[in-house]
């Protein structure tokens, strides 16, 4: 097994939206399959073999996580994804502090169940600094150090963003944080696997990860709760007590095996894969700014992880470039698609204008992406913008000379 | 999104697109919708001096209903008097392309396209007409 194997049938598309989900890589799926049938036990059965041979698997997916973060075992909760581990990071610590800190600050660019979340603690009388993020995306630490107040009981700022990839600077807010007394949450979604962490290095508190994000199952993710200095959360989900009584309910054991399996290959295969996801991403990006004039990359390219390009096709739809582009999976950043008409709100969170917010799309490399794949998507992106521009008006009257902003649209 | 047929075959194959000369006395040219929003129509007619309509460009920014909607329309407005084309409802182009509920507006700026090309070229005729009065 390579990292290039082809898991995709010929008559499928070429998938490029690695940052909404990934396959399950065949690996993980092999060492999740037993668990299901023949080691079927409740890994809390402490009375009988079934139930022993349920926990060590269990126990060795949670060292599997922690190793690849840099935390110790015992400080790692199964949860049911980074939705759920977000919400009682957020949730958990503000109502576990509320009586001594009732301030949460985060960024305008988090993931939508932060930001919910943030939001429903608002209505619960907590208050919420949105922070915005500079041009590239990334969080100005001036800005942040000045919000983190000593009421403040959580920072909670992405590792990497799922739309425009970028890496904030984790080991200088977990500085700032430890030196104020708050606590650091990242979600590390999207970073978990493809960005070296540590959350010792770090001073990261608390921190997100998702299954289906590194090639696990769908369905599982882990919380990583620190215990020197001890973090304490209310729980979201009461029962059994399980995960030291951070989440009750039975943890699904092959669930957690997938996941445990996805983190050691990840750590395994981490550098070779960075430097091989690089390649294609450039190669990608560089074929698509040769043959195509007004393309822009949103978002900053050095501080990103490679697997991800945001890129504005100026004057050419996003939504009409998707509905061309048949053959190739990706997302579009003007969202056109979902009930909503709105461009994204993390370009237009970047200072992107709403004109080209609405003809970007998010193309999202990995494991199983081959260099044939990255070249037919390049043809087909450059075949259809380059169609979709001779019939766009706005093209011919900026060929024309036209400044499109001298003329009075009227919005609808 | 499931699209309909007649509507994949309008942004696969669009009709009529390209540009007739703006400045022409027998062209009326409609520009609708903004950058901002994420569609912009440019429909022009060519009216001949029988009345009707002899030809119909357009020119879409817009998701693919959008595309379709305006491709439409240059199709139906063409051989139509420009009372028959002003009469065109969007009600008809949304359940002729079965467009989608979110995608009603795109058959409504449509509609809109070309009401402002019909007006645009009314405007140049009848500022002719009043320079003919006036010789």
């Amino acid at each position: 097994m390579t990292a290039t194997t082809q898991i995709r049938r010929n008559d499928q598309p070429i998938y490029l939206d690695y940052q909404a989900t990934t396959p399950m890589d065949p690996r993980v799926l092999e060492a999740m399959m037993p668990y299901f049938t023949t080691k079927f036990g409740n890994p809390a059965s402490r009375s009988h073999a079934y139930g022993w041979e349920a926990e060590e698997a269990v126990e060795k997916a949670r060292a599997q996580i922690a190793a690849l973060i840099g935390a110790d075992e015992k400080e790692i909760i199964f949860t049911s994804g980074a939705t759920e581990s977000n919400n009682l990071a957020i949730k958990g610590a503000a109502e576990f502090y509320k009586d001594r800190r009732n301030h949460i600050v985060t960024t305008v660019t988090e993931h939508k169940c932060v930001l919910d979340t943030c939001r429903h603690l608002e209505q619960q009388g907590f208050t919420v600094t949105y922070l915005p993020v500079q041009k590239n995306g990334l969080v100005d630490l001036a800005e942040l150090e000045a919000a983190v107040t000593d009421k403040t009981v959580v920072v909670s700022v992405m590792a990497v963003n799922n739309e425009i990839g970028v890496i904030q600077p984790l080991a200088e807010i977990g500085r700032i944080c430890r030196a104020k007394g708050a606590f650091f949450h990242t979600d590390a979604a999207q970073a978990v696997g493809k960005i070296p962490l540590d959350v010792e290095a770090m001073n990261i508190d608390l921190l997100s990860v998702s299954g289906h994000k590194i090639y696990g199952p769908k369905g599982i993710g882990a919380l990583y709760v620190r215990r020197k200095p001890r973090v304490r959360l209310v729980a979201l989900i009461n029962g059994g007590g399980q995960e030291r009584g951070f989440r009750s309910g039975t943890l699904p054991t092959p669930l957690c095996v997938g996941l445990g399996e996805a983190c050691a290959i990840a750590m395994a295969e981490m550098g070779a894969e960075t430097e091989r996801l690089g390649q294609l991403r450039d190669r990608m990006l560089a074929g698509l700014t040769a043959r195509l004039p007004e393309i822009f990359l949103n978002g900053d390219l050095e501080h990103r992880i490679p697997g991800n390009l945001n890129i504005s096709f100026a004057y050419v739809e996003g939504e009409s470039l998707m509905m061309g582009i048949k053959n190739l999976s990706v997302s579009s950043g003007s969202a056109c698609t979902s009930a909503s008409l709105e461009p994204s709100y993390v370009l237009r969170a970047l200072g992107v204008e709403e004109e080209l917010a609405h003809t970007s799309l998010r193309i999202g490399l990995g494991r199983f992406t081959t260099e044939l794949e990255v070249d037919t998507a390049v043809e087909e992106l450059v075949r259809n913008v380059s169609r979709l521009r001779e019939m766009s008006p706005l093209w011919e009257m900026a060929q024309a000379g036209v400044d499109l902003k001298s003329i009075e649209w009227a919005a609808h | 999104m499931a699209y309909s047929e007649k509507l994949i075959d309008h942004y696969e194959n669009p009709r009529n697109i390209g540009s007739l000369d703006k400045a022409a006395d027998d062209v009326g040219t409609g520009l609708v919708g903004a950058p901002a929003c994420g569609d912009v129509m440019k429909l022009q007619i060519k009216v001949g001096a029988d009345g009707l309509i002899e030809d119909a460009k357009f020119k879409t920014f817009g998701c693919g209903s959008a595309i379709a909607s305006s491709s439409l329309v240059t199709e139906w407005v063409k051989g139509k008097t420009l009372d028959e084309a002003q009469s065109i409802k969007n009600t008809d182009i949304a359940r002729h392309l079965a467009l989608p509920p979110v995608k009603i507006h795109c058959s409504v700026l449509a509609e809109d396209a070309i009401k402002a090309a019909i007006a645009d070229y009314r405007a140049k005729a009848s500022a002719k007409d009043e320079t003919k009065a006036a010789d």
